[in-house]
């Protein structure tokens, strides 16, 4: 993000997303997460299995409930307690990009349809107009006419990800949640996506909360990150911040693992080994979430949880032990 | 060879060039129903013996309640395909009468278990949480009770007639297409594409009919095809046992239970219908087997 | 010199009800003793079914229709399920991407390890079969092997459950562990320690690995030698360092330019425009041709041979004969 004004587009404040998975037993999938987005920018969300990224996502665009907290957009605050008519017109200007590129359309309908509903659920064009804008969002995304009449199970990964993409686009989103939508791709197709999504951010001044487990790709695609371990945020900076001086021993240990492909710089590198796995997200206790694993825990790390505090300028970590 | 180590032009639409034909998942999956040979056969076999139902009585010149005590229990013959029975009627006439009857009541019968087990799984699945869960109990109360006891009980309350029979058999077999269609919503509630469909704006009811009911469509069709032999053979013994359809009305059941009576002496009776009736429910069987491998798009490659 | 496993012009097709999908084109690779070698490729790539092949679990409409893999100069192509039922677990053992599937959910792990003991080694009394079990889960990483020894699958977490697999796979001092896609479904972290425990194990039990991957990453942290494959060929193969300091091949290129690197931030990644080549309907020529960006007239007429470009660094590309120095330029 380049200039200077600042637009705040999305506050996040206190969410918190509970599951009860049994008799007094809750996951507490997304557990008190703040999180601030500009107009323009990217926000890069990354974590393993378990972290509560994608619950995140999906309570902001309101598929699921929160259970406490509250979502400010644009200014307007649209936790559930929306009347239905002006839902009905905030789902335009929030839209959301899926994993699953072989889930994520439906196999009885064809492309043109697929990519059209939005248009058709907001009833803005009908007939040649409608057949029109579909056959421009195709182009758009790099597929043509000859792939409107086709279904889903006739193409690859990645052009089922980038029909996706363009049923997002057609009714004129501000805001795009993107919910790992290359974990699924091969690599090259990867790239083919990611540049696709950049040239789009720019094209029509889309925002985005990308949400993944890619360390790389999401440093390549986003102005900040954050991490997050077992349902809490634990840091938070801008991507080259968060590469060269990672305040949290979580995200430090992150780093350490990615491999680089490179083999001269790979075979002799020093890494830092966590121990063990992650404890059982049920009934979490108090304390910080991640002091079994933590090289540096003490008892204060385990009796008290951290709060996410400004360490340096921009920089935010949830530790009791980083300066 | 030599001079080909230059630049080549590339079609830059051959790169997301699909080669495969655009088919629909119905020519698809049609397609994959001819590779079954025993289910085509079967198919063409049921069509045959539909025709005949429909067809046979009309360019006949007996009629299925034509009596005529001078020919009684004549063997099969060029006057008389099938042979006659105990009243001198003709059984060819008789037989396909009986098919055409047999036929309706399972398909009304079908008809109705499906319209009422499509919609109660689909409120049960869309609704979730308590009332799914009481509209289950429910479903496990009623498998509970011995099915065909409540049909016969039916039988003996209600006037006689085709319409009871098909009520009495909609009853209860209804219950397993509910189930079916409960599970099949339940897993296409929680998709990706069911969520985008959310996400984009789009209805309940649009929901439901653009993306839940055409997925779920083959696991209906299939089980349809199953109620069809399950109802044809209900209504048989019903019919064997001498509360289903009345004289001088056939259905095949009935036919059977006269057969039964005299096949020592005249088997030519019995043997008929029975193989009617046999045929029906194997071919149906085997049909319904071969559409639940061309429909399950998980089978593909 | 004798290789350890030899796989020479191997082709394999599927039948499918559309027609018959030639999977694997003719690849040739060979794996020495105590060598990791890296396979590399993309979904369609040809890469699981050509290490299926050498372990003979090819689905059943798939069929071995040319080349040779042989094991010690033994050609397994040509062997009968049941022989190959002796080959499995005792000389070549394979783990697959999904710890949660491979292991059995009603066996206790250390039932699970001793199963293949009691398969191969028949020379083994209980006592001691229990005893090497304990051994191989100390071995994997896995600490109170005692307790873990009764425990479930589904009371491990999926690192753990990927160990189980790996100590399942070397029970019985396997020549070659394959391993396919080990660590995809895997946890960054968790990730990390698995490549670790099978360096580590690979010098301790001496056995050579042939892993199945298409992450980059991986490849430069555990192979010594890399093959790359695609459109069902084998285009690029080299050592390690080769491949990715001297890459000859324009798919190879194209895959390391489209990784991002932790050091540059923005700016394009280079993509590969397109998807890779059906091959129920194969190309007639190079099968990278629609999609490279130095295609000339030959590459689309015919497939390209075999070059080498270093010390046992080959690739199939025109680009590398001479008669396309003109083109270089």
């Amino acid at each position: 993000m380049k200039s200077a004004e600042k637009k705040l587009l999305l506050e996040v404040k206190h969410l918190k997303k509970y599951f009860q998975v049994g008799k007094n037993q809750i996951l507490k999938a997304v557990d008190d997460v703040s999180l601030d987005i500009y107009k323009g920018e990217t926000l890069g969300l990354v974590g393993e299995s378990g972290c509560g990224k994608s619950t995140f996502g999906r309570t902001v665009i309101q598929l699921y409930e929160p259970t406490d907290g509250r979502i400010v957009y644009d200014g307007r605050e649209i936790n559930g307690s929306l009347p239905s008519a002006e839902r009905h017109g905030f789902t335009r200007k929030m839209q959301m990009i899926f994993q699953d590129p072989y889930a994520c359309l439906n196999p009885r309908m064809k492309v043109i349809d697929i990519v059209a509903e939005g248009i058709d659920a907001h009833g803005i064009l009908k007939g040649e107009e409608r057949t029109k804008k579909v056959l421009e969002l195709l182009e758009t995304v790099g597929l043509s006419e000859e792939h409107a009449n086709r279904f889903p199970h006739e193409f690859s990964g990645g052009q089922r990800q980038r029909v996706g993409i363009a049923r997002t686009l057609a009714v004129n989103p501000e805001f795009v949640i993107c919910d790992e939508p290359i974990s699924a791709l091969d690599v090259s197709i990867q790239a083919q996506v990611i540049n696709l999504l950049k040239e789009l951010q720019e094209k029509r001044g889309l925002t985005y909360l990308f949400i993944a487990h890619d360390l790389s790709m999401v440093k390549h695609i986003s102005d900040r990150i954050g991490v997050m371990y077992l349902g809490a945020m634990v840091e938070l900076a801008d991507s080259e911040s968060l590469f060269e001086a990672p305040l949290h021993p979580y995200t430090q240990a992150l780093l350490s693992a990615i491999p680089i492909p490179d083999p001269d710089v790979e075979k002799s590198r020093s890494r830092i080994m966590l121990e063990g796995s992650l404890p059982n997200p049920v009934n979490l206790k108090e304390g910080c979430r991640f002091a079994s694993r933590c090289p540096y825990a003490e008892q204060l790390c385990k009796e008290k949880t951290p709060e996410m505090k400004e360490v340096r300028p921009g920089h935010f970590a949830a530790c009791h032990k980083a300066m | 060879m030599d001079e080909l180590f230059v630049k080549a032009y590339v079609d830059e639409s051959e790169k997301e060039h699909i080669a495969r034909p655009n088919l629909t998942a119905l020519q698809d999956g049609w397609l994959r129903l001819k590779k079954n040979k025993a289910a085509v056969v079967c198919l063409f076999t049921l069509i045959a013996i539909g025709l005949l139902a429909i067809l046979a009585p009309e360019f006949s010149r007996y009629s299925y309640k034509e009596t005529n005590y001078d020919i009684i229990y004549q063997i099969p013959s060029m006057e008389h395909f099938f042979g006659t029975d105990q009243f001198g009627r003709d059984l060819w006439v008789r037989t396909w009468m009986g098919t055409r009857i047999s036929l309706l009541i399972a398909f009304v019968a079908a008809l109705l278990d499906l319209t009422l087990g499509v919609t109660y799984g689909a409120v049960s699945a869309l609704a979730g949480g308590k009332v799914d869960a009481v509209m289950q109990r429910i479903i496990e109360v009623l498998v509970g009770i011995p099915h065909l006891i409540i049909v016969i009980l039916l039988m003996m309350v209600m006037p006689a007639g085709i319409w009871t029979i098909v009520v009495a058999l909609s009853i209860t077999g209804w219950v397993n297409m509910a189930r079916l269609v409960r599970g099949s919503i339940l897993k296409l509630k929680n998709q990706e594409f069911v969520l985008a469909a959310r996400v984009l704006g789009t209805s309940t009811a649009g929901i439901i009919w653009k993306h839940l009911i055409p997925n779920t469509v083959g696991v209906i069709v299939i089980n349809a095809m199953f109620t069809i032999p399950s109802a044809i053979f209900t209504e048989a013994f019903l019919s064997f046992i001498g509360i289903g359809m009345q004289e001088p009305k056939a259905s095949l059941g009935v036919l059977i239970n006269n057969g039964y009576q005299v096949l020592r002496n005249f088997p030519h009776v019995l043997i008929f219908p029975a193989i009617v009736i046999v045929l029906i429910m194997v071919c149906f069987s085997i049909l319904g087997d071969g559409l639940r491998d061309a429909l399950d798009p998980r089978m593909r490659k | 010199m004798s290789r350890l496993l030899e796989v020479n012009q191997l082709q394999v097709h599927i039948r499918t009800q559309h027609g018959i999908v030639q999977a694997v084109r003719g690849i040739s690779f060979y794996l020495d003793e105590q060598e990791t070698l890296a396979i590399v490729g993309e979904s369609g790539s040809g890469k699981s079914i050509s290490v299926k092949s050498i372990m003979g679990l090819l689905p059943k409409n798939g069929k071995i229709v040319g080349g040779s893999i042989l094991l010690e100069g033994k050609d397994l192509s040509k062997y009968s399920e049941r022989q190959m039922q002796t080959i499995r677990g005792s000389d070549i053992s394979m783990i697959f991407q999904d710890p949660m599937t491979s292991l059995n959910p009603t066996m206790t792990i250390g039932k699970q390890i001793v199963e293949v003991l009691k398969e191969h080694r028949k020379d083994m009394t209980k006592t001691q079969m229990k005893d090497r079990a304990l051994e191989l889960i100390s071995l994997v990483g896995i600490s109170n092997p005692e307790t873990r020894f009764d425990q479930y699958p589904h009371q491990l977490s999926g690192g753990m459950r990927q160990r189980v697999v790996i100590a399942v796979a070397l029970a019985c001092d396997p020549k070659i562990l394959i391993a396919d896609e080990p660590t995809t479904a895997l946890d960054v972290t968790i990730q990390a320690q698995i490549l670790d425990l099978m360096k580590d194990l690979q010098k301790k039990i001496k056995t050579s690995i042939i892993i199945i991957t298409h992450n980059l990453g991986v490849v430069a942290n555990i192979a010594d030698r890399v093959a790359v494959m695609y459109g069902g060929q084998l285009v690029e193969s080299a050592d390690v360092r080769e491949l990715f300091y001297q890459t000859e091949h324009p798919y190879t290129k194209g895959l390391l330019a489209s990784i991002p690197k932790a050091s540059h931030k923005g700016g394009e990644l280079t993509a590969i425009h397109g998807t890779p080549p059906d091959l129920m309907d194969p190309p007639k020529g190079c099968p990278f041709a629609a999609r490279c960006t130095k295609t000339m007239e030959v590459c689309r007429q015919y497939p390209p041979e075999d070059m080498l470009c270093g010390e046992s660094h080959h690739a199939r590309c025109w680009l590398l004969d001479e008669r396309a120095k003109a083109f270089r330029e």
